[in-house]
């Protein structure tokens, strides 16, 4: 079982410097914007939804988490056309509950960080549809086959992305 | 009290964060049509911090990408040269037949009064961006306001529309696309001149509303601009019926296959001056089409004597062989409208009305 309990002592808690806490976000935000026009897949990953998800683990505060969440769907949505908060209000819950599960559960691991973005992508995924059908009244459809082929496609590249924004990592 | 505070202040900060959000929300969808400028100083943080980084790859991706097919990889240029010239010589024969029908019918629209509006003015944009998001289906130009690019304008491709401006910004703009579900263009079938509103769904298709189900539409059947929105020239390809089926009400369910690639957009036309103008009747004097074309083709048999009554005044000048030609020839011009009409006349092909300030770098 990749997922283990730990104390509160035992969880360490890492912090970023500045430049890589507004370059990684930006990036993700340039390379989810820009890509897709290339590659027409890759709409289907998130790489800020992915961002946010490693920060909020990361630094297992769960304020932290909410606000990094926050900004970043804020900055997802103000790409689109559609009224800015609906990619905030999902990205901020998703900021808050995985770092709240950070500062409980060891996941620095690959196969937990795989099960960890599978969950809080389905987080992400069933509130931003809330949030767009019931205060927004966008006509989504929900897909199951769209939704678990994005959901494992964003924990696989999860596994092999956090590892390589490990190296950012210092411990506070 | 100040205990209870302290240990449910997380949980404290996460509601009023997603209070403000649901409030912003709110009052967005609430006022929608100011929804635009209320939100505009963040999305054009956001737009100038991303787009530099856009514009700088696909300005570096350009200039590889010319220097290998321009100066490196030129295997085959001799062929294509060929058949370019080729195509060039059948493409002319064609202008000469449709220039034919294009002034019988300005001729036509002329003694109706009617008026239409041409493409007085393009500019040519780089698309270097797109929304990221599978629920907002729009994509980043290289120009903006700057350019002249201005909210509203429509954007095309030489195979056909593409979007219009949704928000214009100093040198980018924001466009929205026709498979997006908030957009909607009013159109009509080329051939049977239904009119109708072409929207996008959620997953990204195209779909023809409004046509009732006792109409006749099939698969393959053209779809084009019909110009009553006032944002999109009429006369501008949309794309092709895909599948025809019933659907609820009184409606039929009718996919499209839009003309341009929208999941392949490199390169844009935006209109940014349409034009009202009568169409001109000074061509009488000029030399017809069927004229043109009697001395290009082959020569035909010799017509009947029942033929041979009809007078020939417009080429006194021609050679024997030339003049027997003549009658045959024009009278199937004359007929050929009957055939097929002229649907769309007033289709201005970009290349040739607009005149494109820049090319895209």
């Amino acid at each position: 079982m990749p997922i283990t309990y730990t104390s509160q002592d035992q969880v360490e808690v890492y912090r970023f410097s500045a430049p890589v806490a507004i370059a990684i976000p930006l990036v993700a935000l340039f390379l989810q914007a820009f890509l897709p026009l290339r590659l027409h897949f890759f709409s289907l990953f998130d790489l800020p939804l992915l961002v946010v998800i490693f920060f909020a683990v990361a630094r297992r505060s769960p304020v932290a988490g909410l606000l990094t969440g926050s900004l970043i769907g804020l900055l997802q949505d103000s790409l689109t056309h559609q009224p800015i908060g609906m990619y905030g209000i999902a990205k901020t819950v998703v900021g808050f509950g995985a770092s709240s599960l950070g500062a409980k559960l060891d996941v620095d691991n690959v196969g937990a960080r795989f099960l960890v973005t599978l969950f809080f992508y389905a987080v992400h995924e069933v509130v931003y549809f809330t949030v767009a059908r019931g205060l927004v009244k966008l006509s989504l459809q929900w897909s199951w086959g769209h939704e678990i082929g994005g959901a494992l496609l964003n924990a696989a590249t999860a596994a092999v992305l956090f590892t390589l924004l490990d190296r950012f990592k210092q411990r506070a | 009290m100040e205990n209870l505070m302290s240990r449910y202040r997380n949980v404290t900060i996460l509601v009023a964060i997603l209070f403000v959000q649901v409030l912003g929300l709110a009052v967005q969808v609430k006022r929608r049509a100011g929804a635009d400028e209320s939100t505009r100083v963040i999305r054009l943080w956001t737009v100038s911090a991303v787009t530099p980084f856009e514009k700088a790859i696909v300005w570096c991706q350009n200039g590889l990408g010319s220097l290998w097919s321009n100066y490196i990889y030129l295997r085959g240029v001799r062929q294509e040269n060929r058949d370019l010239k080729f195509e060039i010589e059948q493409l002319r024969l064609e202008q000469v037949r449709l220039s034919d029908d294009a002034q019988q019918a300005r001729r036509l629209q002329a003694l109706l009064g009617f008026k239409e509006q041409y493409i007085a003015k393009t500019v040519a944009a780089q698309v270097i961006g797109s929304s990221g998001s599978e629920q907002s289906r729009s994509v980043y130009i290289d120009k903006g306001s700057s350019a002249g690019v201005e909210k509203d304008m429509a954007v095309i491709t030489a195979d056909g529309l593409v979007g219009r401006v949704l928000r214009a910004y100093g040198s980018s703009s924001q466009v929205l696309l026709i498979n997006d579900q908030s957009s909607g263009v009013g159109v009509i079938m080329d051939k049977s001149r239904l009119q109708g509103v072409i929207k996008g769904t959620a997953a990204g298709e195209v779909i023809l509303e409004k046509v009732m189900t006792d109409e006749q539409v099939a698969p393959g059947d053209l779809i084009v601009t019909s110009g009553g929105d006032q944002i999109f020239p009429k006369g501008i390809t949309v794309g092709t019926v895909m599948k025809v089926s019933p659907g609820a009400d009184l409606f039929l369910n009718i996919r499209v296959k839009p003309s341009a690639n929208l999941s392949r957009l490199e390169e844009v036309l935006v209109i940014t001056r349409k034009e009202d103008r009568a169409p001109s009747v000074a061509d009488t004097n000029s030399v017809r089409a069927v004229d043109i074309l009697t001395q290009r083709l082959p020569s035909v048999p010799d017509k009947p004597a029942a033929d041979s009554n009809q007078p020939v005044t417009e080429t006194p000048a021609k050679p024997a062989a030339a003049q027997k030609q003549v009658p045959a020839a024009r009278k199937a011009a004359q007929e050929t409208p009957k055939l097929a009409p002229t649907s769309t006349p007033s289709q201005p092909a970009p290349s040739e009305t607009g005149t494109s300030e820049d090319k895209p770098h």
